[in-house]
């Protein structure tokens, strides 16, 4: 079971569904009804999985689901096509002492599906996207 | 369109406090606001607020606080914009008595955040719940990467960034030293803000507003009526709100808060001036980065040049631009849903001469900057004192 709140995001989270405006070419993900060119016109997309780091950050205090996974390192990244998403960045050392050696502003990184959290005291798990280092 | 002025201001002391509740702390600052506007009847009433509901269990405020301010029947309503709450509330105050609609209208904003609820789970809802706060980012998180673009766009070395951003912060403790109503009133060093514990990189213990209690008033009224209270006027000169993307991801430049660059072109639009004729602003310096941007996107600095206002004296008191006299959001403290409203009663303050040591001496013209957010929404304001 997912609670509905999760299964509504499933082609995003599991798929990188997104959407192209017909008339102007911008993608959006989470996928839009109406572009900002005014147009209602779209075709389904699916996002690259290739992409660039443009900022990140280590969140020390994460909120209590990530609790037991904290530090946590996060990046907005730009992906092949110009889409900006933003992604946790995994698979990296357990400890590391300092992160800006090892995570660069420019860095090459790809998408990967992950496990994000569990939810609640059930524990369901949910998934979703995550980036990492190439 | 009625010229609308500032007739009364209150507020609670900012805080840990424990030992009041919501509808206390809201009717607090709304009785002092009445009794120095000296008036007996209200029209209407605005409340900002963010997230009562998660901090307190409670919603529907228009009526709680109507009710409990002893006002029957009065038309009452919540304003949310996230941490732009208050400021939102405020334009929609000032726009129902420029239109003639209503005389005398209270705006205040409010929020209880020491409830035991989870604050940074509660203050994530600001951003994009399914594409943000649901990866883990958090609000410290989400300025940090402001942060890391920032010092990546303009080439600036670690060590210098980090500690020209700490002089923002030891600057805003300054200024809340001076203030009986701040939550922090003890003045810090560069150091205090280096060695605090980090919490999101590059941002420090010390980089962020607290987590505050309390409540602000002002009370509105047409320019004609405040005139016969034998008070300075201090008259709504300029308004101006906007949004932008609510993700961060999807903004233009992550380094540059084109939503405040908006909602303040708006602002000098109305009020027919310039950056130049402004005399001191209060600012959402929700982190010392907020700081830094929202400073250029008001069009005081060039983009990159804010980074020195703090760290060359520019921002302090007797500086040349004075900002967060208050002590602002760093010091003074930030109940997300008042920060706007507070930001008014500071600028009213010192145009009116009843600053005391914080005095902004011959202060004729004030900005007040509000954000919801990381960027998302931004109301900007700017009074004149006659
Ligand atoms: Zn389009």
């Amino acid at each position: 079971m997912l609670t509905p709140r999760v299964y509504t995001e499933i082609p995003q989270r599991y798929r990188l569904e997104a959407n192209k405006c017909k008339a102007c070419g911008k993608v959006f993900f989470p996928p839009r009804l109406v572009c900002t060119c005014g147009s209602q016109d779209f075709e389904p997309y699916r996002l690259p999985t290739r992409g660039k780091i443009v900022t990140y950050t280590v969140v020390r205090t994460p909120g209590f689901v990530f609790k037991l996974q904290k530090p946590i390192v996060l990046a907005i990244v730009e992906l092949e096509d110009g889409t900006r998403i933003m992604a946790q960045v995994t698979d990296l050392p357990p400890v590391v002492e300092d992160y800006s050696e090892i995570i660069k502003i420019g860095a090459e990184v790809e998408l990967v599906f992950r496990k994000i959290f569990s939810e609640q005291e059930a524990g369901i798990h949910v998934y979703g996207y995550k980036c990492r280092l190439i | 369109m009625r010229e609308v002025a500032v007739i009364g201001v209150g507020m609670t002391k900012f805080g840990e406090l424990w030992n009041t509740n919501l509808r206390s702390l809201f009717v607090e600052a709304a009785l002092k606001a009445l009794k120095d506007a000296g008036v007996d009847r209200l029209d209407s009433m605005y409340v900002g607020c963010m997230t009562s509901g998660l901090f307190a269990h409670q919603e529907h405020l228009g009526a709680l606080m109507a009710d409990y301010l002893g006002q029957k029947h009065l038309p009452a309503y919540r304003i949310e914009s996230a941490c732009a709450s208050g400021g939102l509330a405020f334009r929609l105050g000032f726009i129902e008595v420029a239109s003639g609609m209503s005389d005398i209208v209270l705006v205040g904003g409010v929020e209880k955040m020491h409830t035991g609820a989870d604050v940074t789970d509660a203050l994530s809802t600001a951003s994009d719940s399914e594409y943000e706060a649901f990866l883990g980012i958090t609000f410290p998180g989400l300025y940090a990467m402001i942060a890391n673009a920032y010092m990546h766009k303009y080439r600036i070395p670690y060590k210098e960034f980090r500690e020209k951003l700490a002089h923002v912060a030891v600057k805003n403790h300054e200024h809340g030293s001076k203030n009986p109503n701040a939550q922090f009133r003890m003045k810090i060093t560069v150091d205090t803000v280096l060695n605090s514990t980090l919490v999101a990189d590059p941002l420090r213990l010390m980089d962020c507003s607290p987590v505050t209690d309390g409540a602000a008033c002002v009370v509105l009224a047409p320019v004609e009526i405040a005139k016969k209270l034998g008070k300075p006027v201090v008259k709504v000169i300029g308004s101006g709100a906007a949004t932008s993307a609510i993700a961060l991801a999807q903004r233009d430049d992550i380094a540059w808060l084109d939503v405040v660059e908006a909602a303040a072109k708006r602002a000098y639009d109305m009020a027919k001036i310039t950056p130049k004729d402004i005399d001191l602003v209060e600012l959402h310096d929700c982190f010392t980065i907020a700081e830094v941007c929202v400073l250029e996107a008001l069009g005081f600095y060039e983009p990159g040049g804010a980074i020195n206002a703090a760290y060359n004296g520019d921002t302090y008191i007797g500086g040349k631009l004075p900002v967060n006299t208050s002590g602002g959001l760093k010091a003074k403290g930030h109940p997300v849903g008042a920060t706007g409203v507070a930001q008014i009663v500071e600028i009213v303050e010192q145009l009116r001469g009843n600053a005391g040591e914080r005095q902004v001496k011959g202060a004729k013209r004030g900005l007040a900057q509000n954000m919801g957010g990381s960027g998302a929404s931004s109301v900007v304001h700017i009074l004149e004192v006659e």
